[in-house]
């Protein structure tokens, strides 16, 4: 039985023991960096690139707790997109006649500086970076990813947002044309996504561009999209157009599709199940056995405290 | 009576080869690595579809020897009723011990809180009576009550399309498709069982007159 095929590398391929550990360590730093970053956010673009004039392999990457990143193929083929249709492989079959170049991106609302951007434009303040983190979907499976991207906390603070901010609106782009799932209203178009503003300025909050260094493929939410690691990945809302500063809670897509069964804050929680499946476990794509799921998808120590008080039975 | 024979043989290879491809296509895709990122998930689903639609093609062959009137096709029902359970068994053993590892307890909890596994479930208990008394044997030795038994399939029918309607998130058309093709199938046998009433009923009342018919 095949699950996963070792890859065939030659021996001159492999690593030296030094990058390897040298390896570990960065990413070690890029985590507590990511962690610590609350209090000096500046530091966080230093850290996180596979820097220090050594090449560090994507594929040999590891997430702070040492689990291995999925492969590129993995990553690419198996995704959840109903833009592109209902199927787990339908994105990657049918995403090829969508357009990411050129785009624009829209900022709104309650900020003092709005605007409308054409990506190159939009992107250049920042530095991106590259980071692995888990993705849980709520259908209880699981991968491990290396992104590239920002801290949408940046963003935020650039745009300066007014008092009257107190969560962003996320809209990813309508295009029938181009989107064959969108001919169709499986759900309500466009797909919209919120966070609270704390969430938004949390250092783990990524505005991703790219996944194993290189563009991010259409399938996976090109040019641009929402990485927030311990919810679970239906709201990381994929090619963004819009961006929006709100006073009120957005009433996200899956939310007003069907309240009983997902949320707003939809935080990774094994111990609030859903009525489909079982949130206590998940299947890691390439493995055989389930694991066990983790509190905040493994990022408590980062995110709990935003949620200090909140019952999570009824927040979920 | 020979040509029928013949075809009646035939239609039994074309069943028994095109009922066991998926099972080919799932041995083959599981050692070849063909079956995406997630095997285990491609596995139930090709299964449980295979299941649901073999289920359904045994419900049509009853309606399909009362409209043309050609009865040797009623040979095909046992084999591909059986066929069906075959499915659904290796649908229900996939989750156990592939998906689930065996965990005896996430089973059991799945069972009791997952209403769409509650219905699946329910539907496969069903299906294990009617598989077991499919032989001649129990058939001669149970009579009337083996049909009044086997109708059990209505409902385990029913409880698959439930089971497939109430997993999908967004996409319900294909379950609802398959859910309007068993509707349509218990229908027509609403309807023969009716104009067979009727038909009772008017010979009692005016013998003399269905008999000047004949």
């Amino acid at each position: 039985m095949i699950i996963r095929r070792p890859p065939d590398i030659a021996s001159s391929e492999i690593t030296p023991e030094q990058v390897y550990v040298d390896r570990r360590s960065f990413i070690r730093l890029a985590a507590a960096g990511a962690a610590g970053a609350a209090m000096t956010p500046g530091s966080l673009s230093a850290l996180g690139r596979p820097s220090r004039g050594q090449q560090v392999r994507f594929e040999d990457m590891e997430s702070e707790l040492g689990e291995p990143v999925n492969s590129y193929e993995e990553i690419t083929t198996y995704n959840n997109f109903y833009e592109f249709g209902t199927g787990k492989s339908d994105p990657a079959r049918n995403s090829g006649p969508f357009k990411p170049k050129p785009w624009t991106v829209t900022v709104e609302g309650h900020v003092a500086k709005p605007g409308e951007y054409h990506l190159e434009d939009f992107l250049a303040p920042y530095k991106l970076e590259d980071r692995v983190y888990r993705m849980r979907c709520v259908e209880a499976w699981s991968v491990v990813v290396p992104w590239r991207g920002f801290p949408l906390a940046d963003l935020v603070k650039r745009v300066e947002p007014t008092g009257s901010a107190k969560f962003l609106e996320l809209t990813t782009v309508v295009r029938p044309d181009e989107m064959v799932g969108q001919r169709y209203r499986v759900l309500e178009w466009p797909y919209l996504e919120g966070l609270r503003i704390d969430e938004a300025t949390n250092p783990l909050a990524l505005l991703v561009t790219g996944v194993y260094g290189r563009d991010l493929p259409n399938q996976n939410g090109a040019p641009l999209r929402l990485i927030v690691p311990w919810k679970y990945g239906f709201k990381g809302v994929k090619s963004i157009v819009k961006i929006r500063f709100v006073e009120e809670m957005p009433r996200n897509t899956w939310w007003a599709m069907n309240a009983r069964e997902y949320g707003f804050f939809a935080n990774v929680n094994p111990e609030v199940s859903h009525p489909r499946w079982s949130q206590a476990h998940e299947r890691r794509l390439g493995e055989l056995r389930r694991r066990e799921t983790l509190m905040f998808n493994g990022y408590g120590e980062q995110v709990a405290h935003m949620y200090a008080g909140m019952d999570l039975h009824k927040w979920f | 009576m020979a040509a029928s024979r013949r075809i009646v043989l035939g239609l039994k290879v074309v069943l028994w080869l095109s009922a066991l491809a998926p099972a080919a296509w799932c041995a083959a895709g599981y050692f070849f690595d063909w079956l995406g990122a997630n095997p285990i998930e491609k596995l139930t689903h090709v299964t449980g579809m295979t299941a649901l639609v073999l289920l359904l093609v045994t419900l049509a062959v009853t309606p399909f020897r009362r409209v043309t009137g050609w009865n040797p096709v009623i040979q095909l029902r046992r084999p591909l009723g059986l066929f069906a359970f075959f499915y659904v068994c290796l649908h229900f053993s996939i989750w156990m011990v592939l998906d689930l590892g065996f965990r005896l307890d996430w089973v059991w909890d799945d069972i009791k809180e997952r209403p769409y596994i509650t219905v699946g479930f329910t539907g496969f208990l069903i299906l294990i009576p009617l598989a077991a008394t499919s032989t001649r044997g129990w058939i001669r030795r149970l009579g009337k009550r083996w049909t009044k038994l086997h109708r059990g399939i209505y409902l385990a029918a029913s409880l698959g399309v439930i089971h497939y309607y109430w997993l999908v998130k967004a996409d319900v058309r294909l379950p609802l498709r398959l859910g309007a093709i068993l509707a349509v199938l218990l229908a027509m046998r609403v309807a023969f069982w009716w104009s067979k009433r009727r038909e009772k009923v008017r010979r009692a009342a005016v013998p003399a007159a269905s008999a000047a018919a004949r």
